[in-house]
């Protein structure tokens, strides 16, 4: 199992989720979070006062799933978050040990 | 249809005999019209201050001190509310020395609901209860404006001790020394007793008398000063009153440094437009009477503003290369606060040039001379208000030349409209300026060093980097 990461830009979500969808990933977390990369910030302007303003509002989602589903997680997202501007964002794939469902206390695969 | 009388013959007897004794009864009413209008613009100078400027103040800090704003500003306002009430609305506006008034009406003693005040216009009277809560909201929102130059980080308790002590000492001999004068009536009799005068002896008695009325009044409005709603006594007093709180309190931790960005611009957008709003009760309420004076005012207060935002934006748009939100709504307040001494005196056009150039006056001082010096003026009540009043004060003795299109002014002796002398008026205007930029200036000074002596000023530091909601009040603004 696999948990695929990956930080997007805000207004693609629906998107991703859509794609996710489309190729049998049924559930995602989502997270809103702030940083930077190549993009690095901008400058905001309150009368006088300048503020370089380096982490950026991104959204963070999080998908468990079999690891022979990762490559296909991987295109859909990819297909559907690029923009090919700087700042589209950037996929990890981490190793899942185990997972639970609460509900019924199914665990590993068939808890995803 | 009949309506029952709840009292007695008696009683009604009884009530004619009490209010026979006060002098009152036998004279004509007030002036409904003007009394409902003076009602209205009292309230709408309230809805300036809560909730307008503690909105456009609260939006402008971090959320961490949203709260600590919104109480510094309803605190001031309670509490100005009730010493204009014991004290303020005495020592303001009754006769004394030049700079203060007395204590005769201390308590509002002998004031009455068939009280009534002097307007502009001879025999056009409003009560004196209205005229009292219509001068109390300037009393409460002046000091307001002085909290915002060093919010998010001083403490409340030094707040709590500062403002009685700043509106006994520098608002009330202020109001005194521009606003307090003897009024059309007084003027009116004793100009008619002199031109009654019969002989040699009973004209130079009667010319005693008029010189003495013409002497009953504070040392700015004596000086020939016009402002017709508070440039100096509330902006120029409260901005430089800012200015040396910033400047001693110190700047926030991490100015310069961490971001300090508004919390909520929309806050800002709300407040900004219900003090546009409230402003028209502030300028137009001036005029005492719902005349053809008050209509100008509020022409004035509508064009100004508008020009004044305008300004800001575009030359921010030119400068910085785009038109800001805040940037339209300061200039806008900029605009307003230009207009106040010159609403009742400018024409429009001259208003609406008034309010492109403080668009612009204000926007270099909150940005370029701000960073150049780099005090902490965190809301920019001086750079808004002391400039901007600045620039309106000498700006009104420009504009009210009826050659510009302009009123003129008023000679209560003659009775007619006096001949404009641009030096002579500007040198007056000069006058206002100065003492109130004098008095408020080392008056706060003195004031802010007593206040840090009992109490201390500023916040420790771990309360400022938490927060003064938390802190100070033990609440949160946001709780989602």
């Amino acid at each position: 199992m696999k948990i695929v990461m990956a930080i997007i830009k805000p207004f693609k979500l629906e998107e991703v989720r859509d794609a996710l969808t489309a190729i049998g990933v049924h559930g995602l977390t989502v997270t809103e979070v702030k940083g930077y990369g190549r993009q690095k910030g901008h400058t905001e302007i309150y009368r006088g006062a300048e503020y370089a303003v380096s982490f950026l509002p991104k959204i963070k989602i999080e998908v468990a799933i079999a690891a022979d589903q990762v490559d296909k997680t991987i295109d859909a997202i990819t297909s559907a978050a690029k923009t090919g501007q700087i700042g589209d964002g950037k996929i990890f794939v981490i190793n899942l040990d185990h997972a639970v469902r609460i509900r019924t206390g199914e665990s590993d695969a068939a808890a995803l | 249809m009949t309506f029952k009388r709840p009292y007695s013959a008696g009683l009604a007897a009884l009530a004619v005999g009490l209010f026979a004794a006060t002098a009152a009864y036998a004279e004509p009413t007030v002036n409904k019209g003007d009394n409902a209008w003076m009602l209205t613009s009292t309230v709408l100078v309230l809805l300036m201050t809560i909730p307008g400027l503690a909105l456009f103040y609260g939006g402008l800090v971090r959320s961490k001190n949203m709260l600590s704003v919104l109480m510094q500003v309803f605190y001031t306002v309670c509490i100005v509310t009730v010493i204009w009430a014991l004290y303020g609305y005495s020592l303001a506006f009754t006769g004394g020395s030049d700079f203060i008034g007395g204590f005769s009406k201390a308590f509002l003693m002998g004031v009455t609901p068939d009280s009534k005040a002097a307007t502009f216009s001879v025999d056009a009277n409003i009560s004196e209860l209205v005229y009292i809560c219509f001068q109390m909201t300037f009393a409460a929102i002046t000091p307001c404006l002085i909290v915002g130059s060093f919010a998010e980080r001083a403490k409340f308790s030094a707040i709590a001790l500062f403002i009685p002590l700043w509106v006994t000492l520098i608002y009330f001999p202020i109001a005194h020394m521009v606003w307090y004068w003897a009024g059309p009536d007084a003027i009116s009799d004793a100009v008619k007793a002199l031109a009654a005068a019969g002989d040699a002896a009973a004209k130079t008695a009667a010319q005693a008398k008029l010189d003495e009325v013409n002497a009953d009044a504070g040392w700015i409005f004596k000086k020939g000063a016009i402002d017709f709603a508070g440039g100096t006594v509330v902006h120029i007093n409260s901005g430089i009153a800012g200015l040396v709180g910033a400047l001693l309190i110190g700047k926030r931790t991490g100015y310069g440094k961490d971001l300090m960005a508004p919390h909520s611009l929309t806050m800002t957008m709300i407040g900004a437009s219900l003090l546009w709003v409230g402003w028209f009760g502030f300028n137009a309420g001036s005029n005492l009477e719902a005349s053809g004076g008050a209509a100008l005012a509020m022409t004035n207060s509508f064009v100004a503003t508008a020009a004044a935002a305008l300004s800001w934006m575009f030359a921010e748009w030119i400068i910085k290369g785009h038109p800001s939100v805040l940037g339209a709504l300061s200039g806008a307040v900029a605009g307003l606060v230009a207009v106040t001494p010159a609403a009742g005196y400018s024409g429009p056009m001259g208003a609406i040039v008034l309010g492109l150039v403080v668009g612009v006056v204000c926007l270099f001082f909150c940005t370029v001379v701000k960073n150049a010096i780099g005090y902490d003026d965190a809301l920019d009540v001086f750079g808004v208000h002391c400039v901007g009043g600045i620039v309106g004060a000498l700006g009104t003795g420009i504009l009210v030349n009826p050659a510009l299109g302009g009123t003129g002014i008023m000679d209560y002796t003659a009775g007619k409209i006096a001949d404009y002398d641009f030096t002579a008026q500007m040198i007056s205007q000069a006058w206002g300026v100065g003492t109130t930029l004098v008095w408020s200036g080392i008056g706060s000074a003195i004031l802010y060093k007593v206040v840090d002596v009992i109490v201390g000023l500023r916040a420790n530091i771990e309360t400022e980097r938490e927060g003064l909601d938390i802190t100070e009040h033990t609440e949160r603004a946001y709780n989602m």
